[in-house]
């Protein structure tokens, strides 16, 4: 690889270089390397910050919402000063701040089935911190028809749960849970609710993924849902498997284009919308 | 009979299906469970008329998206 590190980045990047698993070398990837974070909120906040700080060299945010004070709660990315700023623009912000080694693209959209392969094309790894279910089937069903490697995280309450998809070799989100559920299975938003520090935990572990992903390093969560509670303060791990009746990545697909669902989604009443 | 339900022991009516499981553990809304029965990934349409043996291996696994979405336990 023809780039070196400046003196700077010696410095900065020391603890990643003393690693064995990472280095020099792995220090250069991690700088060559793309990720794309889709939701600014509650996991994209911490998996950003981290990754910005890792030095992964080119970061995409894709947001279409505004900074709420009932965001602060947990998308510590945000300040309260930030309130009704662009969620990518106020994240943004302070990603280049973080490390000026970073080139954070703004995408102030919604990703929608007509848009979503193209934004994903051309990243080396997604970060799925959405927080509906229709998206998160979109993304799954995109970054296996586009073969693009990505974390899948979900969150309620106290409990977590995460899988690292590689298309077309391990397990997608839709081999374990087959399809949305219907809008009026998710009927009370009142009933939800997260203790911010849950989202901080698994939007790290997310970001941990995609920096093991970048670095070519065993142990993926492929094949594997790991699912925690964090009243009980218990890890464990799901075994997962390709699913030959997969609609989009099993033996007779019959999702090969995307098409948008309606989300069922609340606003701050708690009622839906 | 005993089934291990999320790698716990736990005696359940025997007999029963998929979906009388989800009742008798007391699973508020069936509709944001997925369940994995010995590692195989069940179709919705399965709960009803698969039913389940001494010693099988049963994981319920949740849908979850942001804090946004119901809670299904």
């Amino acid at each position: 690889m023809e780039l070196t590190l400046s003196d700077d980045q010696i410095d900065r990047y020391s603890r990643h270089i003393i690693l064995e698993d990472v280095g020099v070398n792995g220090q250069q990837t991690l700088l060559a390397s793309k990720v794309l974070i889709i939701g600014a909120g509650g996991l994209g906040a911490p998996a950003s910050l981290y990754l910005a700080a890792a030095g992964v060299g080119t970061l995409g945010l894709v947001d279409a919402d505004q900074v709420d004070i009932s965001n602060l709660q947990r998308q510590v990315i945000h300040h309260t000063s930030d309130i009704g700023r662009n969620k990518v623009t106020s994240a943004a912000n302070k990603l280049r701040a973080i490390n000026p080694d970073v080139t954070v693209n703004e995408l102030h959209l919604r990703v929608e089935a007509s848009n979503v392969l193209e934004i994903i094309r051309d990243y080396d790894f997604v970060i799925d911190g959405t927080d509906n279910f229709p998206t998160k089937f979109l993304i799954n069903d995109a970054c296996v028809l586009g073969n693009k490697p990505f974390s899948h995280a979900g969150i309620l309450r106290f409990d977590g749960q995460l899988m690292t998809v590689r298309p077309g070799v391990s397990a997608c989100y839709r081999c374990v849970f087959n399809a949305p559920p219907p809008p009026k299975a998710v009927p009370s938003c009142s009933q939800a609710g997260v203790l911010g520090a849950v989202a901080g935990v698994v939007g790290c572990l997310q970001a941990t993924e995609a920096l093991k992903f970048l670095l070519g390093l065993d142990g993926l969560l492929t094949d594997t849902l790991l699912v925690w509670n964090a009243k009980r303060m218990d890890f464990r791990k799901v075994k997962v498997k390709r699913n030959p009746r997969c609609a989009v990545c099993g033996e007779q697909a019959t999702i090969t284009t995307l098409h948008d669902e309606a989300p069922a989604v609340c606003d701050i009443t708690g009622k839906a919308r | 009979m005993k089934l291990v339900v999320n790698g716990t022991d736990v005696d359940v009516s025997d007999g029963i299906n998929v979906s009388q499981l989800l009742v008798e553990r007391k699973v508020r809304l069936p509709d944001m469970v997925s369940v994995e029965l010995n590692e195989t990934v069940l179709l919705r349409p399965e709960f009803e008329t698969t039913l389940l043996r001494e010693g099988d291996r049963v994981e319920l696994l949740y849908f979850m998206g942001g804090g946004r979405g119901a809670n299904p336990l």
